[in-house]
């Protein structure tokens, strides 16, 4: 491969004008560096959005009640009913496919009176009653303690696990929360656990202004009865959440009395149609990206052909020269693939290292501005990477193109009869 | 010398479209060289010595007739035929030296050879031999334009040599070049035919043309005289 003569004769022909060279080179430099910071972009994007889902199970769904919307069974429509303990128990029985099933109770919203003393710091929080399995279905990052377990609810134990912006207008900053007590609505708890959210934004602070206690704890201390404000569920591996949630509001539906038709009377959020839907927008942005990054290189490669045209122009005597010496068609074909094919990589090499810098910088700055915020608000834009697979598909495009973009002007060089190449002034 | 014959050409035609019109340039040439033999192509400007030239060196193709050349019948050639048989059989000299302007003297003689595929170390010192024979082994690493027509033309006629062709064709050898320097470039010529290589030479100065040992003399694109040049 390595030819001395014909590297000598390539960059011969790419260093007689320099400026053109470098302009040329710069339209391929620019498409693959385009390519790659909007590919990176995108990985940083997608990568920041799947983190604020936090650690959220992808087979999870939730149901919650709302009003009927038909009648039946003698009850007129828009008729309210509750989730109860029974319920929980019918669930279990009846949809064997489920793995986790996670009843919820809310007590009080954050946004009422303050419910929540302590000595004189009040402050107005969600208290939320909770089983252990919640924690693996949206799981929380315990900073210190404990969360919730089975003992807690078999005793109903007046135990709180509080999130961090609760200890932080309850407790101050050097205080340890942990087996410290707190009043909710009057009733003393005593705090076992600290918790960070894993998602971001609004999400990540109303999960953070929140108390979560045993769920039969706050029935019974509250007077709720057995009653359960929705459900957390997750299906069995291979299984989809999906089937889970029609065998499950089937169940639901019969129990509560509701028409097997009404639809709008168990309110339900399915996450992994969630994902799928996320899926599908991050597949459309990256083919997005693709068709904008081949694009501009296209019109990268586009030049490298047109200024290989001129070159072969400018060298017609001497590739006239060549062939009346006896260089064979092949070797002047070669030669001109060779020369575009050395443009367009080095220029697109540039553009790819370039690019992955940049990439890489944002990154780097990105980190360090983290690193810094000691309370960071999580980004939509994380960790923007450029994979190898990606970098060296981008550079198996450059050969390519650079193939093609010489294929015409090599064509050119050797449609020329010689005897009129040799004539060519 | 022997008697075979290095270039036989029979009854070749050869026409030019102009427009509507047929060019005619050469019609029915039949000549033949044997080896070993100086010629040289005579005649005025459109009288098709050119064109005959060319197809001499398989640069151009003919409509009819037969061209023979070592005994190979050159017609309908492929592009890579074509160049096989240039670079086997065929040393050009042309008018305006034609060297390669980014390769110094040694790489330019050395040309040929590439495309044979010998190796760099070897074709470059060929190359060195054949620079010294022309006396211009002490610029073989100087590049073109750093030479006199002179010294080129000793180039392109080393280039022309190293692959050992069966003829070579010199077309005009000595219209870039003051008459000193034409005459020793004929020196040079003469010295190579001695050595046994066939030359033809396309001229129309009468006193090169005298220099060599037979004269076709071309006129409408047919040959008017074919003679022994009398000194």
């Amino acid at each position: 491969m390595f030819d001395r003569d014909r590297w000598q004769e390539i960059f011969t022909a790419l260093k007689k004008n320099k400026l053109r060279t470098v302009l040329t080179a710069f339209g391929v430099f620019w498409g693959i560096f385009v390519l790659v910071v909007m590919l990176g972009s995108g990985k940083g994007l997608e990568n920041g959005t799947r983190n604020g889902m936090g650690g959220f199970a992808t087979n999870s769904m939730f149901m919650w009640t709302q009003r009927t919307t038909l009648p039946y069974k003698g009850f007129k429509k828009g008729r309210r009913y509750n989730f109860n303990n029974t319920d929980t128990k019918a669930l279990k029985d009846n949809v064997p496919e489920i793995d986790l099933l996670a009843p919820r109770l809310q007590g009080w919203s954050g946004n009422t009176n303050n419910n929540v003393v302590r000595g004189l710091k009040t402050g107005a929080f969600s208290i939320y009653g909770d089983l252990p399995d919640y924690n693996r279905i949206d799981p929380v990052t315990i900073l210190q303690g404990r969360y919730l377990n089975e003992e807690d609810v078999a005793e109903k134990r007046k135990v709180a696990v509080i999130g961090v912006r609760v200890k932080d207008v309850l407790f101050t900053p050097k205080e340890n929360p942990i087996g410290q007590y707190i009043r909710i609505n009057g009733v003393y708890f005593q705090v076992i656990g600290l918790y960070k959210s894993q998602h971001n934004g609004g999400w990540a602070e109303e999960q953070e202004q929140s108390v979560e206690i045993p769920l039969n704890t706050l029935q019974q201390t509250y007077n709720y009865g057995d009653a359960v404000g929705w459900y957390s569920i997750t299906s069995k591996t291979g299984i989809s959440v999906s089937e889970v949630e029609d065998k499950a509001k089937v169940v639901l539906r019969q129990r509560h009395s509701i028409s097997p038709d009404d639809k709008e009377a168990i309110g339900s959020n399915n996450v992994e149609k969630q994902f799928k839907k996320m899926d599908g927008l991050f597949t459309g942005i990256r083919a997005l990206v693709w068709i904008v990054g081949i694009g501009s290189l296209l019109a990268g490669a586009i030049g490298v052909s047109n200024i290989m045209l001129f070159i072969v122009k400018e060298r017609t005597k001497e590739i006239g020269i060549q062939r009346a010496i006896g260089a064979p068609p092949w070797k002047i074909v070669s030669q001109i693939l060779m020369e575009s094919i050395v443009l367009t990589t080095l220029a697109g090499y540039c553009g790819l290292i370039c690019g992955v810098g940049l990439v890489e910088l944002i990154n780097l700055f990105l980190t360090k501005q983290a690193a810094n915020n000691p309370n960071p608000e999580r980004a939509m834009f994380l960790n923007p990477s450029v994979d190898f697979g990606v970098a060296l598909t981008a550079l198996l495009i450059l050969v390519v193109c650079g193939a093609i973009a010489g294929l015409i002007p090599a064509q050119r060089a050797v449609s020329i009869k010689p005897i009129d190449a040799l004539r060519y002034e | 010398m022997n008697n075979k014959a290095i270039i036989s050409v029979k009854n070749i035609n050869k026409s030019y479209d102009a427009g509507i019109n047929k060019l005619h340039v050469l019609k029915g040439i039949e000549f033949s060289v044997r080896q070993g033999e100086m010629v040289s192509i005579m005649g005025a400007s459109g009288s098709g010595k050119s064109t005959l030239l060319n197809i001499l060196g398989i640069l151009d193709n003919y409509d009819s007739g037969e061209y023979h050349l070592n005994e190979v019948l050159m017609q309908n050639l492929s592009e890579k035929k074509a160049a096989y048989y240039r670079n086997q059989f065929i040393g050009f000299v042309f008018q305006s030296f034609n060297l390669i302007s980014f390769k110094n003297a040694m790489e330019n003689v050395a040309l040929p050879l590439y495309y044979q595929k010998v190796g760099r170390r070897q074709r470059n010192k060929l190359a060195l031999e054949y620079l010294d024979r022309m006396g211009l082994k002490d610029w073989a690493n100087h590049m073109p334009n750093e030479l006199s027509g002179g010294q080129k033309q000793r180039i392109a006629i080393a280039r022309a040599m190293i692959s050992k062709p069966k003829v070579i064709l010199a077309d005009e050898p000595t219209g870039a070049l003051d008459s000193k320097t034409s005459q020793e470039v004929m020196d040079i010529f003469d010295d190579i035919n001695n050595q046994g290589v066939t030359l033809i030479i396309v001229t129309h100065e009468h006193d090169i043309a005298m220099r060599t040992r037979r004269i076709v003399r071309l006129r409408d694109g047919v040959i008017e005289q074919d003679y022994i040049p009398q000194n």
